[in-house]
């Protein structure tokens, strides 16, 4: 039993991660009907940003302050969301007007841009994250979790309760869901969809750095692939979640997280990958539209 | 603009053509020897060290005069840590630059990918530490100068189960490296044989970040101390991790844990562990202290042993190679000479003499081929306490 409640906690943890990636999928395919297969390169990004900022600020090793753990996480938002809007800008905006397929081909090469990229400005052997917060471990009746874990489901819960709070309360995201529901209707009543485009973009990408920031806290090795497979499985997060929904690829996101290590734990970990794969291909059979998508017909 | 297009076209063609002539020239007065290594990407310590030891020790033979006259020139190749990497840059070493030899891997899998191609070619190949004892059978032409994992295994149980007095182990390997899978299992096989029991066995793959899943698993099994035969990388992540989850018995391994970097990741997660080496590098025999102060000279760093074995590999071929020279020097011209039919037989002449090293002085002990071209040497066992490499002992084979 106690080792179903660790197994349980470390996937929460794991899976707010990609719940984090998974929103900045859905947000984008909510408003352009774009899978941005760049987005889990932005999360590499979002890491590899926080630990040059870590490194310029000294921050870490002898005296962790969470102050500056903060400021670094901000800062690597800050720098993500900026090359969100410049990868919309250069990359997508001119092939906006063509077919989803043209838009969908680009993603992937934005991809590899940036992973090569990556592997020439970074380096291909992998980095290790400085600590920014003192590493304890804590016994919640038996089952072990760190500070870490916990600054990981803290964060993503605050990042996700203000992002709906965003969508559903602001004129901005109440422009964010016109645009989404239709995106000529709102261009005529006023709506600058350029710019909610590019805010769009700019707030997937902060939380995807926030996740690479996360992820280099908890697990300290980053490398400049690192974004492929959590970019893949926080992809099926949000098919499962139902893509375009924000309150699915959250659940998607936790769901992916657990069941990942439900497999690892009690079948083998070899299947570690291979579950993401079985649940869309589920998901696809089942319910094509997910766990909280609407079922709407294309019009031909 | 047509027009000048057309010079810059004439200057890169001219440029090309130069650069082939002083190729050609090249070649003929050197000994070209072929290095692969894993200069960057997951163990990019292993081939870095390698590629330390292989250049102090050819340095040294060139500023001595080099063999019989001629100077070695190293073409170093890196395989990012990936097997078909290793492959294609073995390809590249044999086909374009014509090695006589080459040197590498760390890396059982990746000794694996390149060593059938050196066999095809009939070009000797030394790997200085890849332990898998499948490597060596790839063929005649691949030797290696480092013990082989069924030893490394027995001497691994030998000590957790007659040393530190431990019963039950658990197994944590990675499922994608040859090495690893054939460490745990000949560890499994003597550890048995010595009655003790291994009471979970689990995998991860190289590359992963999270290993916690299978560390509660391993936790709930209470085992004495936890086998990790891998890589330097993961085997920190994991201690790491296996101390949050509050699991405090000591992790074993063997030479994938040799690394400047272990401790750096790992912190004091590994402190009360213990693993096998190849040499300790404050023995106090003058000949490795002599290398030891030359390295750091060089360097400014103290080698690993992965560096010594580089450096004992670069040594049996030297060796090879002068000795090639003294019994058929007309064999040495053409080996050395421009590419031709000729050469087959000059290294296979080669190949025989690298299989026959007897009692070659290492740093890493007396280095004697047996008949799989597998050396016979002692382990040595260290252990790590505060952060600090401590000598435990050494096993004879």
């Amino acid at each position: 039993m106690q080792e179903l409640l660790q197994q349980l906690a470390n996937g929460i943890a794991w899976g707010s991660i990609y719940a984090l990636i998974a929103l900045g999928y859905t947000m984008v395919y909510g408003i352009l009907r774009l899978i941005n297969f760049a987005h889990g390169d932005i999360y590499m990004v979002g890491a590899f940003a926080a630990y040059y900022l870590a490194r310029l600020t000294n921050a870490g090793g002898a005296n962790p302050s969470p102050a500056l753990a903060l400021a670094i996480l901000l800062g690597s938002m800050l720098i993500c969301a900026l090359l969100g809007v410049a990868m919309e800008y250069f990359a997508y905006r001119p092939v906006r007007k063509s077919s989803r397929l043209t838009a969908l081909i680009t993603a992937i090469g934005v991809s590899l841009f940036l992973e090569n990229l990556g592997i020439r400005l970074f380096g291909a052997d992998p980095k290790f994250f400085p600590q920014l917060i003192a590493p304890r471990s804590i016994s919640l009746g038996g089952v072990m979790v760190t500070n870490h874990q916990i600054t990981v489901v803290i964060v993503s819960v605050l990042l996700m309760v203000s992002l709906s709070l965003f969508i559903q309360r602001t004129r901005t995201g109440k422009a964010m869901r016109a645009v989404s529901f239709n995106r000529d209707a709102a261009s005529l009543m006023g709506i600058p969809v350029n710019r909610i485009i590019t805010i769009t973009f700019a707030i997937g990408s902060a939380l995807a750095a926030a996740a690479g920031v996360l992820v280099g806290l908890t697990n300290p090795k980053i490398e400049p692939l690192m974004g492929i497979m959590p970019g893949v499985k926080a992809f099926v997060a949000a098919v499962l979640g139902g893509i375009g929904s924000v309150p699915g690829a959250v659940i998607g996101g936790l769901l992916m997280g657990v069941s990942e290590y439900l497999v690892v734990g009690y079948l083998s970990s070899t299947y570690r990958d291979a579950i993401a794969f079985v649940i869309l291909i589920l998901v696809l059979l089942v319910k094509p539209a997910g766990l909280f998508g609407r079922n709407i017909a294309e019009k031909v | 603009m047509i027009r000048r297009n057309g010079t810059a076209y004439l200057a890169v063609l001219l440029g090309f053509a130069l650069a082939a002539v002083a190729g050609c020239a090249k070649q003929s007065n050197e000994i070209p020897v072929g290095v692969y290594g894993s200069l960057t990407g997951t163990t990019a310590t292993f081939g870095i060290s390698s590629k330390q030891g292989i250049e102090l020790f050819i340095e040294g033979v060139n500023q001595a005069g080099g063999v019989a006259g001629t100077k070695v020139r190293l073409i170093i190749e890196d395989d990012q840590s990936k097997p078909e990497e290793a492959a294609t840059a073995v390809q590249k070493l044999i086909d374009q630059d014509g090695v006589v030899a080459v040197l590498g891997e760390v890396a059982s899998s990746r000794s694996m990918a390149a060593a059938p191609i050196c066999q095809q070619a009939g070009v000797p190949m030394i790997t200085p530490s890849s332990t898998n004892p499948k490597v060596t059978e790839l063929g005649d032409y691949i030797s290696r100068v480092c013990y082989i994992d069924p030893f490394q295994g027995m001497v691994i149980a030998k000590f957790a189960r007659q040393t530190l007095g431990l019963a039950k182990a658990a197994v944590l390997r990675d499922n994608k490296n040859d090495y690893s899978v054939g460490l745990a299992n000949y560890f499994t096989e003597s550890f048995h044989a010595m009655g003790g029991t291994v009471v979970v066995d689990e995998a991860y793959s190289e590359g992963d970040q999270d290993f916690k899943a299978q560390l509660t698993v391993i936790k709930a099994k209470r085992p004495d101390f936890i086998m990790v035969p891998g890589y330097y990388t993961e085997v920190a992540l994991i201690a790491r991790q296996a101390r949050e989850l509050g699991i405090t018995v000591p992790l074993l391994g063997g030479d994938g844990w040799v690394s400047d970097r272990l401790l750096d990741i790992a912190q004091d997660a590994l402190n009360g562990s213990y693993f096998v080496s190849h040499y300790w590098e404050k023995d106090p025999n003058p000949a490795i202290q002599k290398f030891v102060a030359d390295y750091r000279a060089r360097y400014n760093s103290t080698p690993d042993a992965l560096a010594a074995l580089a450096y004992d590999a670069a040594g049996v071929l030297v060796h090879a190679l002068e000795a090639l020279n003294e019994e058929d020097a007309a064999a040495f011209k053409t080996l050395i000479g421009p590419r031709g039919d000729k050469q087959t037989a000059a290294r296979a002449k080669l190949r025989a003499l690298i299989a026959g090293t007897k009692d070659y002085p290492g740093v890493t002990g007396r280095i004697t081929l047996d008949a799989k071209r597998n050396a016979v040497k002692t382990a040595t066992f260290l252990g790590i306490k505060d952060r600090q490499y401590e000598f435990v002992a050494v096993v004879e084979p």
